[in-house]
């Protein structure tokens, strides 16, 4: 779960990493205030998404009339492809340098690593190689002072700023691991005089360990379909061509899709209805694709775990009690397959054994409207 | 010979009362895998058929000799259950859970690495050394003996793939599951390594998708360690870009992992990549010259 800008910076804050005076603003009047209060200030869309400078989202000012004004402007619209609801109004800072400092996952090392840099700001992502400082963290050791003292050496700043980062990064890494952070990250990290400050925050929140983060707020990045799904325990992205797909496991859904271009058609979505997924679960997967209204379903399940008379039988339930107005092409192998395939013949569908020739059938279908 | 199981391989089941946990240990000792003892806390002394039930690990390694063991725990109790395991020194751990906490499995890794531990997952369908021993959940019946190697990120692809092979007349010596998730702990480079060393394997297939870089580590690997056959096939090819597509590794970010990249690293390495997983068994009978 990504986090908001502002919420990110209220959790720096809590564990003690410096901010910048602020607030954040869900109408123009609110900004204003916060504006007339603090004087020359720098207004940020609140989004889920990089690059809001270039956006247009960013905006300096240190009129309280003029604050107002940008703040409608931004609230509302669109911007990256996202609904502007909120707006950080913060004190504008005297910057002398940019850095970039963050905490992310390993995968390879299968450790936390520290990302740094004296050339922090817009074009991190370009910023050379051997302008990056990179290094390991091991958990069981975490964030000792000899990290950080190597970590300033490379960085090559002075003891006062030297020091301040050393704090920064101790008490970031201790919100990296209590509150389940897959990312954490600052960019850019300001050196205003002799002070650091966090200019920026973008932290993500592992999904996996929400059950024990209960402080946090719920941010919602899924469409309402998305989201539907996500309550159904299945993976549901919404894509935008012409047939549906539901398998079960995600990469099969994934070369399910493949299949699909390489036929010459589109996907509508992809669904994976997981391992195991039982007739209810199964159901309700159906029920979600029907509503967008696509022009053929394609389901092609393996079953392992997953048992192929129970997709039968929710294939069945829905037909008859729903109704399904769409072409649907089966593919149907694994446990329990000969019961499955009984169960479609009587429902007038005789399920593929391979999952190439499902797919191209599929493709067939919609050319043929 | 096969790799890391054998057919005198001994197992534990962690959650074995549990219903995964006892319809997968009956499917599993079906295979032919000797199960010699599950765990259920509070259910020591119990019996799953004639499986002893004990309390905690450290009371069944007393009465046992386990090599592996296999979790079928919720994921917010795995790591307690896999650092039980890690500390009763099993050798190898097999951590079938989805949504483990990222920083669970990063805790339970440096706890393996630090004890000499081998761990397969999370988010793994388990591992078979075909016809000798399985410790997972996949469907026994696509396994069956043979010379091909097989390692995949993702599950029902694998069995897809390993279908499709034992269709063909392919039977497998083992077949590796590392999990879906960003961070596992037997990785390709790894697993490639045992094949190239294994005897009974020919050829390896490798099964990998789009997102992160270990397809990309396993292609530089290849390149200058690896002498048998490798085909690969990779999954993702029509995913749009920054999509999460269900696995937690299955993402593009920053020009990273993307399809192209995968298909130029293995072929830079000489590895062929087949377009679609039926294509696989085809491509082998070259690598093999039948």
């Amino acid at each position: 779960m990504k986090l908001y800008e502002y919420m990110g910076k209220e959790l720096l804050a809590e564990y003690g990493i410096p901010i910048p005076e602020g607030g954040v603003a869900a109408t123009a009047e609110e900004a204003a205030e916060l504006a007339g209060k603090i004087g020359s200030v720098v207004l940020k869309a609140q989004i889920l998404s990089g690059k809001r400078g270039k956006a247009g989202g960013i905006c300096f000012t240190d009129n309280y009339v003029e604050a107002s004004r940008v703040a409608a402007d931004l609230l509302g619209s669109q911007l990256n492809g996202y609904q502007v609801e909120a707006v950080l109004v913060e004190k504008k800072l005297q910057i002398d340098r940019e850095f970039y400092l963050a905490i992310s996952v390993d995968s390879a090392a299968r450790k936390p690593i520290i990302l740094a840099s004296a050339k922090g700001g817009i074009d991190i992502e370009d910023v050379p190689e051997e302008d990056l400082v990179k290094m390991n963290l091991d958990v069981t050791v975490g964030m000792q002072p000899f990290v950080t003292r190597e970590i300033t050496r490379r960085l090559g700043v002075t003891d006062v700023v030297a020091k301040q980062i050393a704090e920064i990064l101790g008490k970031l890494y201790r919100l990296f691991v209590e509150m389940d952070a897959e990312l954490v990250e600052i960019n850019p990290l300001v050196i205003s005089g002799e002070t650091v400050i966090a200019a920026d925050a973008k932290i993500t929140i592992d999904d996996d360990a929400l059950f024990r983060q209960s402080s946090l707020p719920t941010v919602q990045e899924r469409t309402a379909a998305e989201k539907q799904a996500h309550e159904l325990g299945l993976s549901y992205v919404e894509l935008d061509g012409e047939i549906a797909v539901m398998a079960n496991g995600a990469g099969i859904t994934m070369a399910t899709l493949d299949l699909i271009q390489f036929y010459g058609g589109t996907a509508a979505n992809f669904l994976d209805a997981g391992g195991g997924a039982g007739i209810e679960q199964t159901a309700k997967a159906l029920e979600l694709l029907l509503a967008k209204k696509p022009k053929v379903i394609l389901i092609n399940i393996f079953g392992g775990i997953t048992r192929c008379d129970d997709v039968a039988k929710a294939f069945a339930y829905v037909k008859q009690n729903g109704g399904i107005p769409v072409p649907v092409v089966f593919r149907l192998v694994g446990t329990n397959e000969e019961r499955g395939r009984e169960i479609l013949l009587a429902e007038g569908i005789n399920a593929y054994k391979l999952m190439h020739e499902a797919a191209q059938k599929a493709v067939e279908i919609v050319k043929g409207n | 010979m096969a790799i890391y199981l054998f057919a005198d391989t001994q197992v534990l089941v962690q959650g074995i009362t549990g219903n995964q946990g006892s319809f997968h240990t009956r499917q599993m000792v079906s295979y032919g895998t000797r199960i010699v003892a599950g765990v259920s806390p509070g259910k020591g002394g119990q019996n799953l058929d004639d499986i002893p039930v004990y309390h905690t690990v450290a009371a069944a390694v007393a009465d046992h000799r386990v090599d592996a063991s296999i979790l079928f725990i919720p994921a917010p109790f795995a790591k307690d259950a896999a650092f039980e395991a890690i500390d009763a020194g099993i050798k190898i751990l097999v951590l079938l859970p989805e949504h483990i906490p990222l920083h669970d499995t990063m805790a339970i890794m440096a706890f393996a690495q630090c004890r000499g531990t081998t761990v397969v997952g999370p988010n793994t369908f388990g591992v078979v050394s075909s016809g000798k021993c399985k410790i997972g959940i996949m469907p026994n019946r696509f396994f069956l003996p043979g010379n091909i190697g097989v390692v995949s990120r993702s599950g029902t692809l694998c069995y897809e793939i390993v279908a499709n092979l034992t269709a063909c007349g392919y039977g497998t010596s083992t077949v590796v599951g590392l999990g879906g998730d960003r961070v596992v702990g037997l990785n390709f480079i790894d697993v490639l390594q045992e094949f190239e060393k294994d005897q009974q394997t020919e050829a390896i297939v490798l099964v990998g998708e789009i997102g992160g870089s270990s397809e990309e580590e396993a292609a530089e690997f290849i390149k200058s360690n690896v002498t048998k056959p490798v085909i690969v096939y990779l999954a993702g090819k029509s995913a749009p870009p920054g999509k999460r597509m269900g696995h937690a590794g299955a993402i593009i970010e920053r020009g990273k992992g993307t399809f192209e990249g995968k298909v130029q690293a293995f072929e830079a390495a000489g590895v062929p990549v087949a377009q679609l997983p039926f294509q696989v068994p085809g491509i082998l009978d070259k690598a093999l010259k039948k």
